[in-house]
């Protein structure tokens, strides 16, 4: 592994922002650092940058602790939240900046810049100020300026959130790119699952100071640890009695989780497989997302979201349905348990489950 | 509820109808205030100054005493300018940038010397390094004159003029935030190349300006001074005070004529203020 963090933790006063903080990463990983605000994800980022000291635990980058190794030393290149390009530098001294420290050679800076300049696609802008850019090329400079001295690992804090949202998809699909491109190791933070999904290729998922689950997304999906990555993931419905829906008589009680792929509707009329196994709703909204409804069902108490094809037979809000739950995740003392309907089961052998 | 957006329109047009009166008035009242206490008299110092010929002006302004007084001045200037931009940076970047005990004290004690009268600060100098002061054995032995002499003057002047620097930077470090000079030690630089190339360039104006302002008020700078100084003609007398001594002398032309020298040089203090304030203004935030 090459960068690991060991059992880390961080006190500011009385407030634990990080508890016991640990994972560990490949060589050339892009990872995804994933929470609610305030779950420590920048707290994370400094310490390994070492603007930060951890008062437990260990961090070792390449095999090495970096303890006794002050920030500049450490290999980093760091992407702040917004950018903190010197504001009275040129683009071209930003990017120089690091270089110039290391005392490299001029033309050997020049040249760097401008391999860097042309890498991020912005060659003419060598001589602007930083108040002289859109966010997106702001974004781009300091990402070069970050990667100028030959960084072993790059962090990002939000690379992504000052930027309005149709340049953003655009930036994380140029990232990605850039950082495969480049095999370096990168971590960065993100409160955005979808930004996490879509760019990262292994998400560390941060509540309340402590890590949740480590986990490639597909992982994490698939099978969340614990009830609160349940909750995060995915667009998933929480409910606060699982034993209420028709098929989970037999579930663990107390709060679950289902997500829209667990639910079928099916409309009045409509033939049922297992009648046993469906239970009552009423459609709340439709919205069309290109491929399929996205509905909400009102089942009992609960607002449940279900995707509807639009091969079926056509919806109305207002309209009575049926409503197949196939499984959920209940939660057991903090852990998420796949569960599945009991009545298909029984009655179902057989039937094709697709996620 | 038409009815109350009709209501509020004809407030709003009565309230623009009394405008112009209130708009005047304001105005006068301004213009007033300026010309009774300052235009006027200002002028008068020139051209009383002035009244009885250029020669005689010029015989008073270089008689060896005003240069002497001009001298001294300068050099309490120079001095209050170093210490104020000295204990200013420290001062601004320790309580922005780092914690540590005492902060919320240093915080306060930083206005102290605008809130305490100039006199009380020019007797603490003569309690602590006075005949009387405790301080004195010590300074008697080693030979050092602090009161009645000149790093006594230089002492207040500092003293006065001491939250200049810092009230005008802690503000622009503190908006400023620490992300450049955390990005800038990452990459490796130094205390020095982080001051110099990332954060000064910010504060270089507010710097500039509150250098302005504090030299004005050390020129100026006259209660303080005067416990301190002894009034030793020649020796520990700066500007103001010279000035004091004309007038109670009954040398007014003497002593408008000095005067002269002060207020001109306040006028190119206040243009240089506005010039700094301008092209602060023009460059704008990069
Ligand atoms: N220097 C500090 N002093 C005191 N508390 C701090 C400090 N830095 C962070 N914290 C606290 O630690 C907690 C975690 O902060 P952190 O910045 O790591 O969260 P985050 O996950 O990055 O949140 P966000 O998404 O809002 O940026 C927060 O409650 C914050 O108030
Ligand atoms: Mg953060």
């Amino acid at each position: 592994m090459f960068v690991e963090l060991k059992k880390i933790s961080k006190k500011f006063g009385n407030f634990e922002a990080s508890k016991q903080v640990s994972f560990a990463l490949p060589k050339g990983a892009l990872a995804a650092l994933l929470g609610p605000s305030g779950s420590g994800k920048t707290t994370i980022l400094r310490m390994i940058a070492g603007l930060e000291t951890p008062d437990a635990g260990e961090i070792i980058i390449d095999g090495q602790s970096v303890k006794d190794l002050p920030p500049s030393q450490r290999g980093i290149g760091f992407v702040f939240q917004n950018y903190a390009l010197f504001r009275y530098m040129t683009v071209f001294d930003n990017i120089a900046f690091g270089l110039k420290t290391q005392k490299t050679p001029k033309s050997k800076i020049k040249e760097r810049v401008f391999e860097l300049l042309s890498l991020i696609g912005l060659d003419d802008l060598a001589k602007r100020y930083p108040a002289q850019l859109s966010g997106g090329q702001k974004q781009r400079v300091a990402f070069a300026r970050a990667l100028a001295p030959w960084p072993r690992i790059l962090l990002l804090d939000e690379p992504f959130a000052a930027i309005d949202a149709k340049v953003r998809r655009e930036l994380r699909a140029w990232l990605r790119r850039m950082i495969s491109r480049l095999k370096i190791t990168s971590v960065f933070v993100t409160h955005d699952q979808s930004e996490a999904i879509e760019v990262a290729d292994r998400i560390i998922v941060t509540n309340e100071g402590r890590v949740e689950q480590t986990g490639s997304p597909i992982e994490l999906y698939r099978s969340p640890a614990t009830s609160f990555v349940a909750r995060f993931i995915g667009e998933s419905t929480v409910v606060s009695d699982c034993r209420a829906l028709v098929g989970f008589e037999n579930a663990p009680e107390g709060e679950g989780a289902v997500r829209p792929e667990f639910v079928s509707v099916y409309a009045q009329g409509e033939a049922v497989q297992f009648e046993n196994s469906v239970q009552d709703g009423e459609i709340e909204s439709l919205a069309f997302r290109g491929d399929a409804l996205e509905v909400s069902v009102k089942v009992g108490a609960y607002s449940l979201g279900a995707n509807y094809s639009l091969e079926k037979p056509p919806l109305a809000v207002g309209d009575q349905v049926k409503v197949l739950i196939y499984r959920l995740y209940a939660f057991e003392s903090g852990r998420a348990v796949l569960i599945s309907n009991n009545r298909l089961a029984n009655g179902g052998a057989g039937y094709n489950f697709a996620i | 509820m038409r009815k109350l957006k009709a209501h509020k329109a004809s407030h709003v047009r009565a309230y623009r109808e009394e405008n112009p009166y209130i708009r005047r008035f304001l105005i006068i009242v301004s213009l007033l205030f300026t010309l009774i206490l300052l235009v006027l008299p200002l002028l008068s110092v020139l051209v009383q100054a002035f009244g009885s010929g250029f020669a005689l002006f010029w015989k008073a302004v270089t008689n060896i005493f005003t240069i002497k007084a001009l001298y001294l001045t300068g050099l309490c200037v120079t001095f209050a300018v170093i210490g104020n931009v000295l204990f200013g940076l420290s001062a601004a970047w320790a309580l922005t940038r780092y914690r540590f005990k005492g902060q919320g004290i240093l915080v306060t004690l930083i206005d102290l010397p605008f809130a305490i009268s100039p006199i009380i600060a020019g007797l603490i100098f003569i309690l602590t390094y006075g005949r009387l002061g405790w301080a004195h054995p010590f300074l008697d032995e080693h030979n050092i004159k602090i009161v009645f002499a000149i790093p006594g003057l230089i002492m207040a002047t500092i003293f006065v003029t001491i939250p200049f620097v810092a009230r005008e930077i802690i503000p622009v470090l503190t908006a400023r935030g620490t992300d450049e000079e955390q990005a800038a030690v990452l990459m490796g630089a130094g205390f020095f190349r982080v001051f110099f190339q990332v954060t000064f360039p910010h504060i270089r104006w507010a710097l500039l300006y509150s250098v302005i302002l504090c030299a004005a008020r050390a020129m100026g700078e006259f209660g303080a001074v005067s416990v301190v100084s002894g009034h030793l003609r020649g020796k520990t007398n700066t500007l103001p005070l010279h000035i004091e001594i004309l007038y109670n002398e009954h040398h007014y032309r003497e002593a408008f004529a000095v005067s002269a020298i002060l207020v001109i040089a306040s006028v190119l203090i206040l243009t240089a203020r506005s010039l700094v304030e301008r092209l602060a203004k023009k460059e704008g935030p990069q």
